[in-house]
């Protein structure tokens, strides 16, 4: 079974996860997203890179956060940017994802950014996109279900590869509720492919995956255990549904077991960067004195992500 | 009344249940077998049906069809070559109201096709709150009583159940699956789940309401059927449970037999199944369990229109299109696992029959002539337009199998013939 987000030549046609992407295909999108970040510091931002395309704003699930990144990503190529929010439209109408995908591609999108409650919404969107023989749409999957946020990913790899320059030698440790995260999937993926020595899913058992060895990663329930001598930390938002008594019994505790204090963050290495997909949720799982220290990159994060993102709509525009 | 003469000559009959594997010629007379190799006195056949080469064997018996459009539905059984079937209750409306049973049997001996064997609801509209009239229900024509896909929670009530079916000897037949650590669940807790961000659905679902049934019915002597095992750890509880000298019975969908949770892919929605395809260790117990006899196999046919699959996996129905494919994937599974073909048959001819207490999966002399004529070697290509049924929902869609049926007899009338 072919990858479906590569083409024929094994170029990328939609970025649907980071599972499967080729090495040459992350890196390349990771040097083009460092020539991007040079025009984010210019006086005028912009590159005509995607002028006259029209990229499609789609989320079925709210996130005003991801889709100003998107936004501001599509508009810096000079993409005419439409932003639907379906919650409030068309599902509650009684149509279906794929009658939506049809009416977008009726008005001319050249590239849907999908966001969508369901894991998967955006294959199934990019396998109907072949049926119809659309080759020239491309997919964005801008989060699915627990599945994956492959921009987030890559812009993870991105500020690691800043600050580390290099993967073979790194230990990456990832915090929380991974059960949940279509973010630490998409990092898992990314850092196995790009070669880190080790990744160690960190949290109690409520809150990660069955099965998680076979991912090729190290399981740690124990915090202390999990950060000692690593170089890159990144903790996940715990969101509030999960801390109602069925998978944690309260914030609380929570904090005490795996919230990331300057006391646990000593035990990684010295020079350890602290990363997070934000939004943050100050003392459940990250102390206001790491989201704020000098080993926190959450900030530098989100402007590396708007480069990515430029540079996942070039390439694709490109393809 | 039927008073047509066949003689089918040169099949190769396989009879599992009469332990007939030979070329012999096959005498129908008024709708039943007459005789096997020489002709009954005084014979003069109305039609002959010269069968060189192909395989003649007990018309296929189904533990679940869930039949949607009858019509249709039936039609697509006997062209897979199945002549009996049983009914899983969940229909619109269920069926916990003798009426409905009576309607449902009147309507399907006017179509003619195969016969339907409803089975009834256990409690009043599925609901596991109180108990239905399975009394009434079997006089209906009801063969036993389940409560298809909606597990009674209430465990009190399920005893209860077993405890009146039990008074009068009627089959209880359950799918094992635990619905608190089902909630949710779209997948296999493994893997693929992990990987592709799906809610799983533990084994432990499964195991739990296995040993929940088999205390209660060894509690009450029911007669238990569980339906549509996934996992290996199930047919150890059930082989346990057999060697003890429970009277158990359970089986195995076609899909279960060949599938695993790998086939999902990239979300396929086809391969969404209720119970899951779990991992590959779990298929390979499953076919062991029907290679060694300790379950059947059903076909579990579910169509399910193309709205209801074009969704995102978790959202897309679950089943699949089964009836037209018991057949070949049978012969699969035999081949694959080097298996006479005289004991894979017998997995969907007369184990399901007598899993059904029915008089149906046998060749004997003086038995209903319901046959299914095939050819073993025929290579056909699983696409929409070559299913009859309204289904055209399976994981199969764009393979090749072996294994097309000729011609179907039910009673002795040719109900299909390609």
């Amino acid at each position: 079974m072919r990858n479906p987000q590569l083409n024929a030549n094994g170029e990328l046609t939609h970025l649907l996860s980071t599972e499967g992407l080729p090495r040459e295909v992350i890196n390349h999108i990771l040097d083009t997203a460092s020539s991007f970040l040079k025009v984010s510091h210019r006086d005028v931002k912009k590159v005509p890179l995607l002028r006259g395309k029209s990229v499609f704003n789609v989320f079925f699930e709210n996130s005003t956060r991801t889709r100003t990144t998107f936004e501001i990503a599509a508009k810096r190529l000079s993409a005419d940017v439409i932003n639907l929010d379906v919650t409030r439209s068309s599902t509650a109408k009684g149509e279906t994802l794929l009658d939506t995908v049809d009416n977008l591609v009726a008005m001319h999108a050249d590239m849907f950014v999908v966001r969508h409650a369901a894991s998967g919404a955006p294959h199934l969107i990019a396998d109907h996109l072949r049926r119809l023989g659309r080759n020239d749409v491309h997919v964005v999957n801008a989060g699915d279900g627990r599945h994956a946020h492959p921009t987030q990913g890559l812009l993870d790899m991105y500020t690691i590869r800043h600050y580390k320059q290099d993967f073979n030698n790194l230990v990456v440790a990832i915090v929380g509720d991974i059960l949940h995260s279509r973010v630490a999937r998409s990092d898992i993926h990314a850092l196995t492919t790009l070669g880190a020595a080790e990744v160690r899913a960190i949290g109690p058992q409520t809150l990660l995956p069955t099965a998680m060895d076979k991912m090729g990663l190290r399981v740690c329930h124990d915090l202390r255990t999990g950060l000692r001598d690593c170089d890159v930390v990144i903790m996940l938002r715990l969101q509030n549904e999960r801390m109602n008594g069925a998978l944690l019994p309260s914030a609380r505790e929570y904090f005490h077991c795996y919230g990331l204090t300057p006391a646990m963050l000593a035990l990684a290495k010295p020079d350890a960067i602290v990363m997070h997909p934000g939004p943050m949720n100050r003392g459940v799982e990250i102390d206001s004195d790491v989201a704020d220290g000098p080993q926190a990159v959450i900030l530098p994060q989100v402007t590396f992500g708007i480069a990515v993102r430029m540079a996942v709509m070039g390439i694709l525009a490109g393809n | 009344m039927n008073e047509q003469l066949l003689h089918l000559r040169n099949a190769h009959l396989i009879d599992p249940k009469n332990g007939l594997d030979a070329c012999l010629d096959l005498f129908i007379v008024d709708g039943r077998i007459a005789a096997i190799g020489q002709p009954p006195t005084g014979f003069a056949a109305e039609r002959q049906i010269d069968a060189k080469g192909l395989i003649a064997c007990p018309g296929l018996v189904d533990l679940s069809t869930r039949l949607g459009g009858i019509e249709t539905e039936l039609a697509a059984a006997v062209a897979g070559g199945v002549t009996s079937l049983a009914c899983p209750p969940d229909t619109k409306p269920p069926l916990d109201e003798p009426g409905l049973v009576e309607r449902l049997v009147r309507r399907s001996e006017t179509l003619g096709l195969a016969r339907v064997y409803p089975i009834g609801a256990l409690t009043q509209q599925l609901a596991g709150e109180k108990l239905a009239e399975m009394n009434s229900l079997t006089r209906a024509g009801c063969i036993g009583f389940s409560q298809a896909k909606h597990p009674i929670v209430d465990t009190q009530l399920l005893l209860r159940a077993m405890q009146y079916a039990a008074t009068f000897g009627y089959k209880v037949r359950l799918r094992p699956q635990d619905q608190f650590l089902a909630r949710e669940g779209v997948a296999h807790d493994g893997e693929v789940a992990s990987r592709l961000g799906l809610t799983g659905i533990p084994v432990s679902a499964e195991t739990v309401a296995i040993a929940t049934a088999l205390q209660l019915a060894a509690q009450t002597n029911v007669r238990l059927h569980l339906s549509r095992l996934s996992s290996a750890a199930g047919v150890a509880l059930i082989r346990t449970a057999r060697h003890a000298g429970m009277p158990v019975s359970c089986d195995v969908s076609i899909h279960h037999l060949h599938l695993s949770e790998m086939d999902i892919g990239y979300f396929d929605s086809n391969a969404r199944f209720d119970p899951p395809l779990r991992a590959s260790s779990d298929r390979d117990a499953l076919r062991v369990a029907v290679r060694d006899g300790l379950a059947a196999i059903c076909s579990d046919h579910t169509p399910v229109d193309a709205d209801g699959k074009q969704l995102p996996f978790a959202e897309a129905l679950p089943g699949a299109s089964g009836l037209e494919l018991l057949l070949p994937l049978t012969l699969l599974w035999a081949k694959q696992a080097k298996l006479p073909l005289v004991l894979a048959l017998a997995r969907i001819t007369c184990d399901p029959a007598a899993i059904l207490g029915i008089e149906a999966g046998s060749l004997a002399i003086g038995s209903a002539a319901d046959i299914c004529l095939f050819d073993p070697d025929e290579s056909w290509r699983v696409t929409p337009e070559a299913l009859r049924s309204q289904g055209k929902n399976t994981p199969f869609l764009g393979y090749e199998v072996s294994g097309r049926t000729r011609m179907t007899l039910v009673g002795g009338r040719i109900v299909f013939e390609a």
